[in-house]
């Protein structure tokens, strides 16, 4: 995909919170072609400072994600998930933003362009897995993505999250510390991995995956949404100091 | 109508029932069994057509590395040494090691890709991308997930690094094309980097203990840059 993110209209990181190189040079903003799934219109309300979270309950539609032998689809559990991190979210002040609510199957840039399209926000995308330990919890961030800025100050659309790894890797970690402390067994610290869905967001952006599908009794994993509300939510209300965006005036979309 | 036939017929009518009800699901099992059947012949055929092992005689039987899953941790890979048949040929070298990789551990629990999963074609290109065509299996039986896809890459690349040092980044295609994903989560539209300088002899006496001592490899602390995307040229 080769296209460019827009200068002035979008989040940046403040320098000393991403090492990342020349991190003001890039000037992500959302493609044309918009999003799908609910997307809430936030851009009147937008402050400096990070206020929204853009919860992605992946998969959706004719992609159940990992399945259980009981019958168990990841892309039903995870819009149950969503639906107690959302609240949590709101009770710590967060407005939040959905990538889908039903069973819909946005894609990856449609989910990525929801995020890039805000102002001041976070990207979390939630996942259950096929394996793993049963009642653990993993934060995953991307891996390294080489900077990609082009002579007119562009970076590609297929490299948002190259300038935001520095702030996902904070975040990740205080998410994960969080979860590490509810949910025995989880890793103290967080993953990285090539996520497809992370790579194209502008924005910080963890993927919280739980363990698993493979539970014999979905209402294990039901358990578990309460404190992965919690972590999350604490965790994103721990990582608000460290993000603060340009108080730009520049018009948006 | 008279009685006595309606009673014959509605008679008729719960043994035609019942009868069904017992064969019914006997015939499902014997469809699912064929067809699991023809799957598997199909699979066993697109082997033997397309994965010739090339084993030469004369081929020095090496000491080599293939990384399968940890049989305590399911995110974790372990170094297994066995000794091959290598080529030195790096393209039939890395399809000896790949196929290798393929049939499993002894432990099928240690595996990190599915068993019906094929490669299909390997390239190795002038700059050192290695280009790995497996069979669609790959994709679809694999367990979906970021952590056992992120294995399942690793996997390749390290046992690829540790054996064929002219491999330098890894593309995986999917029966001759390119996924955006794996199963769903991990990234397959680019080359992941593979770090060549681990294929390097160990200059360390640990180089000479025992497979299990060596460190586990997981999918969030691989060292280097291994399995990390690189820019698109």
């Amino acid at each position: 995909m080769s296209l460019a993110l827009i200068p002035s209209q979008a989040q940046q990181p403040v320098p000393s919170a991403a090492p990342l190189a020349n991190p003001s040079a890039i000037s992500p903003q959302v493609p044309q072609g918009g999003a799908a799934g609910s997307a809430t219109s936030t851009f009147g309300a937008q402050q400096a400072g990070l206020n929204i979270v853009v919860l992605d309950p992946a998969h959706g539609g004719t992609d159940p994600g990992a399945r259980g032998t009981g019958g168990i689809r990841e892309s039903e559990i995870v819009l149950d998930f969503a639906i107690q991190v959302r609240r949590a979210l709101e009770q710590e002040g967060f407005q939040v933003v959905q990538t889908r609510q039903g069973n819909e199957d946005p894609t990856f840039d449609d989910r990525s362009a929801l995020a890039n399209a805000q102002r001041g926000a976070v990207f979390v995308t939630l996942h259950i897995s096929s394996t793993g330990l049963p009642g653990t919890a993993r934060v995953y961030v991307n891996s390294d993505l080489p900077a990609a800025i082009g002579a007119n100050g562009l970076i590609p659309w297929d490299r948002a999250q190259a300038p935001f790894l520095g702030l996902s890797k904070k975040l990740g970690e205080l998410v994960q510390g969080l979860l590490a402390q509810r949910f025995k067994g989880s890793p103290d610290s967080v993953q990285t991995a090539s996520v497809r869905q992370l790579r194209t967001t502008a924005a910080p952006a963890i993927a919280v995956e739980i363990s698993s599908v493979t539970v014999n009794d979905r209402a294990d994993l039901d358990r578990m949404a309460p404190g992965v509300a919690d972590a999350i939510a604490h965790g994103v209300a721990a990582f608000k100091p460290s993000y603060v965006i340009p108080n730009t005036t520049g018009a948006l979309p | 109508m008279t009685p006595r036939w309606r009673i014959w017929a509605i008679g008729g009518l719960i043994v035609a029932v019942v009868a069904a009800a017992i064969y019914f699901p006997i015939l499902r099992r014997r469809v699912r069994r064929a067809a699991r059947q023809q799957q598997q012949s199909e699979e066993q055929a697109r082997r033997e057509l397309t994965q010739p092992i090339a084993v030469n005689p004369g081929d020095p039987r090496v000491k080599s590395t293939l990384f399968w899953g940890s049989d305590t941790n399911d995110s974790t890979l372990v170094p297994v040494t066995v000794e091959l048949p290598l080529s030195k040929d790096p393209v039939l070298r890395s399809k000896q090691v790949l196929n290798t990789l393929l049939a499993g551990p002894v432990d099928a629990e240690s595996r990190t890709l599915p068993p019906e999963a094929v490669l299909l074609a390997f390239y190795l290109l002038p700059d050192g991308t290695a280009v790995a065509d497996f069979s669609e299996a790959l994709a679809t039986l694999i367990p979906s997930g970021i952590a056992s896809e992120q294995l399942a890459v690793n996997s390749i690349a390290r046992t690829l690094e540790a054996n064929v040092p002219q491999v330098q980044r890894l593309k995986i295609l999917i029966h001759g094309q390119e996924m955006e994903t794996l199963a769903g989560h991990l990234d397959l539209t680019e080359a992941f980097v593979v770090n060549t300088k681990l294929a390097q002899p160990p200059p360390s006496p640990a180089a000479n203990a025992p497979a299990t001592a060596s460190p586990a490899l997981t999918p969030g602390q691989a060292p280097g840059k291994l399995a990390q995307p690189e820019s698109k040229p």
